[in-house]
């Protein structure tokens, strides 16, 4: 079925909210197992698509792709007009200034205090000078409710605090696209909430893209403008949350969604 | 066979001058095995075969030849090709180069052994590669490996008199030219005997220092 057309609930699309992120015929096999079956989707800017569906099902693999963690087997990938396969290496990383991810193990450094793992990349990268980074990261770290953990070391943290600050870490790059892999999926249930939290906060005051890859549909009902359901590499169902949770198209879905709900 | 305290007194000045030369194989021998390792364990991580091969031909055989026939190589040799330096330096050299071969494979195992997590994210904030190294993977890799890095320090302190074999005069040096010329032998062995052992203990107190000091 087309994706290409993600329909827009906004009456004024054409300046804020044109296309940020479109992949064309992506495929991506590992070995004989085809992940992704020449896949098609754009999402535009400022808007939050949840991405669902059985395990294997190449969720986590389009996230992985934009990241440039990985390539394309076919297709190509455009980022708010670049294209980010084929490219050179400079473009690569001029794309990847757009884009920030979270990952489900946090993989935050750990040699590193809590305040440097957020200004390291903003100093290093973005070229912000020292003092600057460290008020922002302050900011960002209050954001996410953890303003007194500036000099623990992420060992000496709990795992949603720890996720916490990989958010906070992920949005000092100042992304367009925030990407969400299952990131509270490694978290003992307690500490789901605190995350999310934060998230609905994020996607709540800022107009920063997001894709999320997640279990939790009650969080994904309340943030996306648009659910995809996947299944065996190609997105089989797309819709907004109220549709797709409450009465969907297919079977398919109708039995995933009854065996997470 | 009767122990004879004036001998020991006899031997001590020697005995000053060799450990000096021990410490000095066994300190700058270590900073040549330590640093050349982790360019030896780096350029085997280069894409290209044409580095990965001729460094990977070059570090097993010298992993896999005595230490002693590379010193005798290094001292007798070279000099026909017009390299000439000091026993000392060629010793010095010759043993730091030979356990280069050794921490490479430490560091190997400690750089393998950082999550690709950390890869990734530092891939996902888009620090460049050489930030990458020096900034994420190399800090945990190596807080991993100074146990194993310590151990090496140990055996090469044991190695050290076999540079007696290149007229170095390190600890063992001067306690067989002593006893030559004393003919006693039981006082200035054992003296540098209970040396290497207090060399070994300290040694092996000031990694444990580093290792915690690495681990908080």
């Amino acid at each position: 079925m087309s994706t290409d057309t993600i329909p827009n609930p906004e009456k004024d699309a054409s300046a804020s909210a044109g296309e940020l992120i479109r992949l064309d015929q992506v495929t991506k096999r590992f070995g004989s197992n085809t992940v992704l079956d020449h896949l098609d989707f754009s999402v535009d800017a400022g808007k939050h698509v949840t991405l669902i569906g059985p395990s294997g099902s190449g969720k986590t693999t389009i996230l992985r792709l934009l990241m440039t963690l990985l390539k394309p087997d076919e297709g190509t990938i455009t980022v708010d007009g670049q294209q980010l396969f084929p490219a050179s290496d400079k473009q690569v990383r001029e794309v990847r200034k757009k884009i920030g991810m979270v990952f489900q193990q946090f993989n935050l450094f750990p040699n590193m205090t809590v305040l440097r793992n957020i200004t390291e990349a903003p100093v290093t990268v973005l070229g912000m000078s020292k003092d600057e980074a460290v008020e922002r990261a302050k900011g960002l770290l209050d954001l996410v409710g953890l303003a007194d953990k500036c000099d623990a070391h992420p060992a000496q943290l709990s795992g949603g605090q720890q996720q916490r600050v990989a958010i906070a870490r992920a949005l000092a790059m100042r992304p367009q696209v925030l990407l969400l892999d299952e990131v509270t999926s490694a978290l003992d249930p307690e500490l789901v909430a605190g995350v999310l939290d934060v998230l609905r906060d994020i996607a709540r005051s800022t107009d920063i893209t997001m894709l999320c890859v997640t279990h939790e549909m009650n969080f994904a009902r309340d943030i996306s403008d648009q659910v995809l359901m996947f299944d065996l590499g190609r997105i089989i169902e797309s819709g907004p949350p109220e549709k797709i949770f409450s009465d969907p198209e297919l079977d398919r879905t109708r039995e995933f969604l009854s065996a997470v709900l | 066979m009767k122990w004879d305290w004036s001998a020991v007194a006899d031997f001590m000045p020697h005995f000053w001058d060799g450990l000096l030369v021990t410490l000095q194989i066994l300190v700058i021998g270590s900073v040549i095995s330590f640093v050349l390792g982790l360019v030896w364990a780096l350029l085997m991580r280069a894409p290209s075969r044409w580095v990965t091969w001729p460094v990977g031909v070059i570090t097993e055989f010298i992993r896999n030849t005595p230490l002693l026939v590379q010193l005798f190589f290094l001292f007798y040799v070279m000099p026909e090709w017009g390299l000439t330096f000091s026993a000392l330096t060629t010793g010095v050299v010759g043993i730091g180069l030979h356990y280069s071969t050794y921490t490479m494979q430490v560091y190997r195992a400690g750089i393998e052994a950082v999550p690709v997590g950390q890869w990734e994210a530092a891939t996902a904030l888009n620090l460049p590669l050489r930030r990458t190294w020096s900034a994420v993977i190399l800090p945990q890799a190596i807080r991993r490996v100074v146990p194993a890095l310590g151990n090496y320090v140990i055996a090469m302190l044991k190695d050290t008199p076999i540079l007696m074999a290149i007229t170095v005069l390190e600890m063992l040096g001067e306690a067989q030219l002593f006893a030559r010329e004393h003919f006693q032998f039981t006082e200035p062995l054992t003296v540098i005997g209970v040396a290497f052992i207090v060399i070994s203990y300290l040694a092996s107190l000031a990694l444990r220092a580093l290792e915690r000091r690495l681990v908080h």
